[in-house]
């Protein structure tokens, strides 16, 4: 059995074997047996200095990767691109290479383009983990995804699991589509035919226009939020609309006749992607995924280090 | 590479015996005792200490599985294997007296380890430490076993090798293993 990882940095699920996330979850099994004890902190890190750099908003990322780092007994110094001199005119190289230079070990990095983290990965000496990088990848999201269905329905081989909204701007959905086969699932997408991408097909990826219809199929439904940010023309008539042809709610859910776990990477529109009585439901394990990304986080920190040692 | 077996099956059963009889003089019925074994060898041998225990004393020993991993510090230094086990403590050892269980005491950075990770389910009344074996004169740090199955004296080159049934489904031996091939 494997015992370290294939790869240097964390740049996307591409990258990675199908050992690597298996032993990213039997190490994340042991932290989140830690976080469940009275004092949730190993030593493990406590040589180790870690940026996270956000040149984009993030409340959830940044904070499960802040507390991953901390219990891990890692020093943390924190970017965001509102307060910095990003503003003044750097580049993101020369941002970088600057807090290189006090002495940080690993960077954790969000950037609204893509390949940014590979990018840096080429130019620096640190260890690089993407936190997410525009519409491409969001690996630490996939692997807690895929961590939390195998710890809600036993294992994700051979189960089916569809990811409903957004696709196109989405990059959770593409790390979760290389995640979840890598592991033997089976993947469908659903969503309005504009923010289906055309190659998705070519990824072996059923695609479902059928919001009942793709429902009926999966045994997982993984909602995703519709990026605004992200859209520059107009892809459905109105939010409105979409929440009619696309919104799950509790109804829908009854109707089928069988039960279906429901994620969501979060932040949530409650009413347009989901309504609230089915993400506050028992479907729902929203916040498993939550709290499973810490353990995850710490997992994938844990055995990069360890790689940097040698 | 040559060996030479330092406890075979019978004298291994003699030993744990032995090393139980010790435990009941100084811990009586177990009442605020519990085992905590390192893992991934000293579970094996802490399995067979309960199991021995629990028969002559006819009650259950708390029992629990204690992973170092993320406490060594080795961590980076060399390649060690990343991979954890398992830690299981079903119990809170707050003023409990605790024994420490591992297969060979060799430098002492295990237990320290050791030490250091059980602090996280309590502060004990006292920890004692048994090893079935002890290599004399390594030690890196400050620590001593109060329970020893058998002391061997041996060179930095030489390693003292565990087969358990319970993992090498053979027989029950251990052996000294002399690395004779110079490169």
């Amino acid at each position: 059995m494997q015992s370290q990882l294939s790869v240097k940095h964390l740049l996307g699920i591409k990258e990675l074997k199908k050992e690597d996330i298996q032993l990213i979850f039997e190490t994340a099994d042991q932290f989140k047996q830690v976080l469940n004890r009275p004092i949730k902190k190993v030593p493990s890190l406590r040589d180790i200095t870690i940026a996270n750099v956000f040149f984009e908003n993030s409340t959830r990322t940044r904070l499960s990767f802040e507390l991953a780092e901390k219990r891990l007994s890692a020093d943390v110094v924190n970017f965001s691109s509102s307060s910095s001199s990003v503003k003044k005119g750097e580049t993101l190289l020369d941002t970088v290479n600057n807090i290189l230079a006090m002495k940080v070990d690993m960077v954790v990095l969000r950037h609204s383009s893509v390949g940014a983290a590979h990018f840096l990965a080429r130019n620096v000496d640190a260890n690089i983990i993407n936190a997410g990088d525009g519409t491409h990848e969001h690996p630490t999201q996939a692997l807690l995804d895929t961590f939390s269905i195998r710890e809600k329905l036993g294992e994700v081989a051979g189960k089916k699991v569809c990811i409903f909204g957004d696709i196109l701007h989405s990059r959770v959905a593409l790390s979760n589509i290389f995640a979840l086969q890598k592991l033997g699932a089976e993947v469908m997408v659903c969503g309005p035919n504009t923010l289906i991408p055309k190659y998705l097909g070519e990824l072996g990826v059923k695609i479902e226009y059928d919001l009942k219809k793709a429902l009926q199929w999966c045994d997982v439904a993984n909602v995703l939020r519709i990026q605004l940010e992200r859209q520059t023309i107009k892809y459905f008539p109105s939010l409105r609309e979409y929440s009619l042809y696309y919104g799950i709610n509790k109804e829908l859910l009854d109707s089928l006749n069988k039960e279906i776990v429901i994620m969501h990477p979060g932040p949530i529109n409650r009413g347009v992607e989901l309504s609230s009585d089915v993400a506050d439901s028992h479907h729902s394990i929203i916040l498993d995924q939550v709290e499973n990304g810490v353990a995850v986080r710490m997992a994938v920190l844990y055995l990069l280090a360890g790689k940097q040692g040698q | 590479m040559s060996k030479r077996s330092i406890l075979d099956n019978e004298l291994l059963q003699i030993t744990l015996d032995r090393l139980c009889q010790q435990l009941i003089e100084n811990h009586d019925q177990f009442e605020e005792s519990v085992i905590l074994a390192i893992q991934p060898r000293g579970v094996i041998v802490g399995e067979r200490i309960k199991s021995i225990l629990e028969k002559s004393l006819k009650k259950k020993v708390a029992f629990g599985h204690l992973d170092v991993t993320f406490h060594r510090d080795d961590f980076r230094r060399k390649e060690a294997p990343l991979k954890a086990n398992a830690t299981i403590v079903p119990f809170i050892i707050e003023d409990k007296r605790v024994i420490l269980v591992d297969d060979v005491l060799y430098t002492g950075r295990t237990v320290r380890a050791a030490l250091d990770a059980m602090i996280a389910f309590g502060r004990p009344k006292d920890v004692e430490l048994l090893a079935l074996v002890d290599r004399k004169f390594s030690r890196d740090l400050p620590i001593e076993a109060q329970y020893v199955g058998r002391e061997v004296i041996c060179l930095d080159s030489e390693h003292v090798q565990v087969d358990l049934h319970e993992e090498s489904k053979g027989e029950d031996k251990i052996w000294l293993v002399t690395n004779n091939d110079k490169k």
